[in-house]
């Protein structure tokens, strides 16, 4: 340091990320490298993409202006749409209780805490539109494969939370009970339940407004809500009643997280 | 509060107010009445739920066992799959970025910019992913071109989102300190705001990576590429024993993605 001239003293560089050269480099390549190998495997034809542009241009073009004039239409889809997700989080909320209470490892053996947590890991691995694809098959069209696809999607997430607040509780008031000769049921009404309730019911009104979102797509593969409707208008290439859809769906989703987010303010 | 009133009532101890019980029991009841509404205005055709347990537990028996054939195909489609999550990721990042940056309070250049960056993120991020498939393959036609946009747009918002609340919460010391030695707007950025946003920004860009590969499993069952496709055309021709294989390999891709995202996580954070 002492021997560099007075100029290379003055000249400061930024620190790179990563001190070591090889390495940074090393990892510089290895991204460039993925980056040529990802592109270059997936079959992109240009010229439709080139083709396109002109097509997109129409579309906006008769996108405008948005179509509100089929109001029915765009109600009911919307009312199907949060039916689907009130009553979808009410049976998925109950169930992601008794899951939850099966994948918190304080509460419960081993052997069943492995089965809890597997099928809540299923339930969260899968995206709701495959789920509902699924149901669809399995109990046809409409809105009862909606419901259930979104109970899924329900356990997936709270119950994964509501095992986690489980496993956080102090367990001090579990040996009360117990103590007490309070059985298994006793310790959940009275030792675990008041502790993990206030942040379940944020939770549920949290998964309200998810499942609200999620309502309005399970739709695009047929099982109920506005989604059916939207894929039909632009099936249809109705673009502006497409349009119009979106737009409410925007509104929807922007006052439903909104008032989601007030609610649970106010909770605590 | 008068202590030398008649004889004490039998103290009942009570962990609500009524007032407090009161705002419960409207609570329970406005649920109640809000779950019936939904029940009996919802068109449900009832024999079909009682039959539901009976064809759902149908549906896995046509599964099992998996097909173990066509097991290259399914490989080749999850690594597409992958590459329009990583390829998406990657472009969305570039795009959220300035958008972000004009969606930030203290570093937009002018209000009007401000709520059209604002407009993008609230409009990009509440639009499904799977709309957006739609609409890029009305425009571009099936192909994972369509699968790469829908999945940087909706990105966008989400990224942009959380960058710009990254931007806001800046420590502005640093900006002044740099802007203080005569720097331009560019090595203010460069100096002052990238340092402080980066943890942030891998965070974010982990997070969403891990996302997308999930967003992208779906993408095929409306023509925008990956494993969906297949998924579809397993669907369409009631080969149940190969979607449970499809099934199967999403859970694994899935679950592979969580794993990477969390070392990355540990690693880089």
């Amino acid at each position: 340091m002492s021997v560099a001239s007075p100029a290379a003293r003055r000249t400061w560089r930024r620190p790179p990320a990563i001190a070591n050269p090889y390495l940074r480099y090393g990892l510089y390549g290895l991204i460039a490298a993925y980056l040529v190998w990802a592109v270059t495997s997936l079959q992109v034809s240009w010229e439709r993409v080139v083709q396109g542009i002109p097509r997109a241009v129409t579309i906006f073009g008769r996108a405008l202006p948005p179509d509100f004039s089929r109001r029915s239409l765009l109600v009911d889809g919307f009312v199907e749409s949060i039916q689907i997700a009130i009553i979808a989080t009410f049976l998925g909320v109950l169930l992601s209780v008794v899951l939850g209470i099966l994948a918190a490892r304080n509460v419960v053996p081993r052997a069943v805490y492995l089965v809890g947590r597997a099928i809540i890991a299923v339930a969260r691995s899968f995206h709701p539109v495959i789920v509902a694809i699924i149901f669809v098959k399995a109990v046809g069209f409409g809105p009862i494969a909606g419901i259930l696809t979104l109970i899924v999607y329900s356990i997936g997430f709270v119950g994964k939370l509501m095992a986690e607040a489980i496993e956080e509780i102090d367990p001090g008031q579990v040996e009360a009970v117990r103590a007490t000769g309070g059985g298994f049921l006793k310790v959940l009404a009275y030792a675990v339940f008041p502790q993990v309730l206030p942040r379940q019911v944020g939770l549920s009104i949290y998964q309200l407004d998810s499942n609200l979102r999620a309502s309005a797509i399970v739709g695009i593969v047929g099982a109920g809500g506005i989604g059916g409707t939207l894929t039909n208008a632009f099936k249809r290439f109705d673009y502006d009643f497409a349009f119009a859809i979106l737009i409410v769906m925007i509104a929807i989703i922007l006052v439903s997280e909104a008032l989601s987010g007030r609610i649970r303010k106010g909770l605590t | 509060m008068t202590s030398t009133t008649s004889t004490p009532s039998p103290y009942r101890w009570q962990r609500f107010t009524t007032a407090q019980r009161l705002v419960r029991f409207v609570a329970y009841l406005g649920t109640v009445a809000v779950l019936v509404w939904a029940v009996r205005d919802l068109d449900i055709y009832w024999p079909w739920v009682w039959d539901a347990p009976v064809q759902i537990r149908d549906l896995f028996v046509r599964m099992s066992p998996p097909k173990l054939t066509g097991l290259v195909p399914i490989g080749q489609a999850l690594i597409e799959t992958v590459h329009i999550a990583t390829l998406a990721t990657v472009l969305s990042l570039l795009l959220a970025l300035p958008t972000a940056y004009l969606a930030a309070q203290n570093t937009t250049p002018h209000p009007a910019l401000l709520w059209l960056a604002r407009l993008i993120v609230v409009s990009t991020r509440s639009v499904n992913t799977i709309i957006w498939a739609l609409l890029f393959v009305a425009i571009f036609g099936p192909g994972v071109v369509a699968g790469i946009l829908a999945i940087a747009f909706r990105s966008i918002g989400f990224v942009g989102k959380l960058m710009a609340e990254a931007i806001e919460e800046i420590d502005k010391r640093q900006v002044e300190a740099i802007e203080a030695t005569g720097a331009g707007r560019g090595k203010v950025v460069l100096y002052g705001i990238v340092p402080q946003v980066l943890p942030a920004f891998f965070a974010v860009a982990i997070l969403r990576w891990d996302i997308n590969i999930r967003e992208s499993t779906v993408l095929g069952l409306v023509g925008a590429g990956g494993i969906g496709l297949i998924l579809q055309g397993a669907i369409d021709l009631f080969d149940w024993q190969t979607v449970a294989t499809v099934l199967i390999a999403i859970l694994g891709v899935v679950v592979l993605g969580e794993f990477v995202s969390a070392a990355l996580r540990r690693r880089v954070l």
